[in-house]
């Protein structure tokens, strides 16, 4: 939701550890503050470990509220329900669709805001942080206020246009950030040995901004994936995970079937997998 | 000047295009929309005409500004206590946290990986009257029979602080790894306490982290109606969830629009002024834009 998550996200992935200050003894503070924090962290998690667990009980009725022993059989019924199968499968395929459009767009912008000076930097640049700063619920409401007015009729499409619009943002500051931290000479070097605008920007430039590249890429697609407020306004009536998962609570009162339990403990391990990979294969290459 | 100048100076502007266009087109534009629609009369079945008819949003004032003004403190509320648990733990983490500064920062952004929706009916699910929680606090007569947690403020602020904590926690620590440790190697050598170097070292290098965790935390905070929806009930209802009712049950456009300039203008000029007043770079800075 914030460009810090990308920043900080690129940051706990490429950081390069730097030593703890040597401070003297320290009473209250040695057990005080990582226990404050471990209990945050705990808390933090515990949601995801109550659906993580809820995910592996034999429940009997309609209801998932009661646990009744352990089983596997949701994951082999994953996809026991037409129409969660569907959402998740729209979730994801807009999902790729949008982390591709708002990575290429957003790049560019955070490669011109970053590098070049320019007459209007400075409205662009309010611009994305009025679309960061306006409220979800005032970002959806408005854009259905553009369909309604337009005739456009709601569906994968106009989602697909919503998670870009709100996107973009995030990967242009992400990048951005990371250019205007690149120092120019490199650039300079590169055309000085007679490499041509695209060379260098292939060879020099995009390598080394790819961090940030991959940081906003990864932040879009949780976004899009992720996203409730905006779609409920642009959807129609075509369904994406989030949304059957609220629309099922709400029928239910506050009970959703265990698929839903499986199909997010996936996409959590599958996030955090990737999320795992991407530090690795950073840290090889520094 | 040479025509290889006149493609250099153009090239910024031809790799802003395609996003700028997007956000014009998708952002820009919808709001002059939403504005127009505003002032409209009329309803879904004669349409709806410009008639500039300004009083919906006295109309919208009047009829909705309970909820307006709840979200408003439950906003501050809930970005109050979200700085007091989040300032800790970036503080630990920055300072502390030596080799494991990645692996904790990573721990902290785990629920990211899980749809918020399904991490907020989580907490219905956890708190439900005779959920896991609940149900033992009964049994050990801790609490009354008839003792509840969802539908209360209490269930909806906690569930605001939950989701929002991490923008909270994610610009103090930007800010406070940015401070030197030499300089509290300075403070110490010049005979400061512990105490005041935190107080007159730290906490000021880090403020511009904290204005800008305020920023990301309130607005959201304000504006959700999710939490609103799945943890409280009839007497916590926030102003994005009237906004909701308004276009999808009532559909009633001019009144919803109406209502979320009222909120995004307060928002902004809130934003803006709030900005303006402790140095717009460093705010803007620090929350990433």
């Amino acid at each position: 939701m914030t460009a810090l998550a990308g920043e900080a996200l690129e940051a706990s992935l490429n950081e390069k550890p730097r030593p703890a200050p040597r401070t003297g003894r320290r009473r209250a503070g040695r057990w005080l503050l990582p226990a404050w924090s471990w209990l945050v962290i705990l808390w933090l998690c515990s949601p995801i470990i109550v659906m993580i667990i809820f995910g592996f009980n034999n429940t009997k009725g309609k209801f998932n509220t009661n646990w009744q022993g352990f089983t596997l059989r949701w994951y082999h019924q994953l996809f026991a329900i037409p129409d969660l199968t569907s959402a998740l499968k729209n979730s994801v395929s807009i999902a790729v669709i949008v982390t591709l459009i708002a990575t290429a767009m957003g790049t560019l912008l955070g490669i011109a805001l970053g590098r070049h000076r320019f007459r209007g930097s400075g409205s662009v640049n309010l611009l994305l942080f009025a679309n960061i700063a306006a409220p979800e619920v005032v970002l959806g409401a408005s854009l259905l206020s553009l369909f309604l007015t337009l005739g456009v009729p709601r569906g994968y499409w106009t989602i697909v246009i919503a998670h870009v619009m709100f996107s973009i943002a995030y990967v242009a500051v992400t990048v951005r950030a990371r250019m205007a931290g690149l120092d120019p000479s490199l650039e300079e070097a590169a055309r000085d040995l007679g490499a041509g605008p695209l060379t260098t920007f292939g060879k020099v430039t995009l390598p080394m901004i790819m961090p940030g590249v991959m940081a906003g890429a990864l932040l879009a697609f949780a976004l899009s994936i992720d996203d409730y407020i905006i779609t409920s306004f642009n959807n129609g009536s075509t369904q994406t995970f989030p949304l059957w998962v609220y629309g099922a609570a709400q029928r239910t009162g506050g009970s959703v079937p265990p698929q839903v339990n499986v199909m997010g403990t996936l996409i959590f391990g599958f996030g955090v997998l990737l999320a795992v990979l991407g530090a690795v294969s950073n840290r090889k290459k520094v | 000047m040479s025509r290889s100048r006149l493609r250099a100076r153009l090239v910024p502007y031809l790799l802003v295009l395609p996003g700028w266009l997007w956000l014009v087109i998708f952002f820009v534009v919808p709001t002059l929309v939403m504005l127009s629609v505003s002032t409209m009369t009329g309803d879904l079945g004669t349409g709806f005409k410009q008639t500039f008819h300004w009083s919906t949003y006295s109309d919208g004032w009047r009829l909705y500004h309970v909820q307006f003004v709840r979200s408003i403190v439950y906003g501050l509320i809930a970005t109050a206590i979200c700085l007091v648990i989040a300032y800790p733990v970036a503080y630990w983490i920055a300072f502390r946290g030596g080799r494991h500064k990645s692996s904790l920062l990573f721990l902290l952004l785990l629920p990211f990986f899980v749809s918020f929706v399904i991490r907020t009916q989580s907490w219905n699910f956890i708190l439900s009257d005779n959920g896991m929680v609940i149900s033992r606090l009964k049994d050990w007569h801790w609490v009354g029979q008839d003792f509840h947690i969802l539908a209360t403020p209490v269930a909806v602020i906690g569930g605001l602080i939950y989701n929002f904590l991490p923008f909270t926690v994610l610009p103090i620590y930007v800010a406070l790894e940015r401070v030197d440790p030499a300089l509290l190697e300075a403070s110490a050598d010049l005979y400061a306490s512990k105490t005041a170097a935190f107080r007159k070292v730290v906490l000021p290098l880090s403020m511009p982290g904290v204005f800008a965790a305020v920023l990301l935390t309130f607005v959201p905070v304000t504006a959700d109606y999710v939490n609103a929806a799945i943890l409280g009930g009839t007497k916590t209802t926030m102003i994005g969830n009237v906004i909701q009712t308004e276009y999808f049950t009532n559909l009633n456009y001019p009144l919803a629009a109406a209502l979320s300039f009222i909120l995004m203008g307060g928002l902004l000029i809130g934003v803006f002024a709030y900005a303006k007043s402790l140095g717009t770079d460093d705010v803007l800075d620090m929350a990433g834009a």
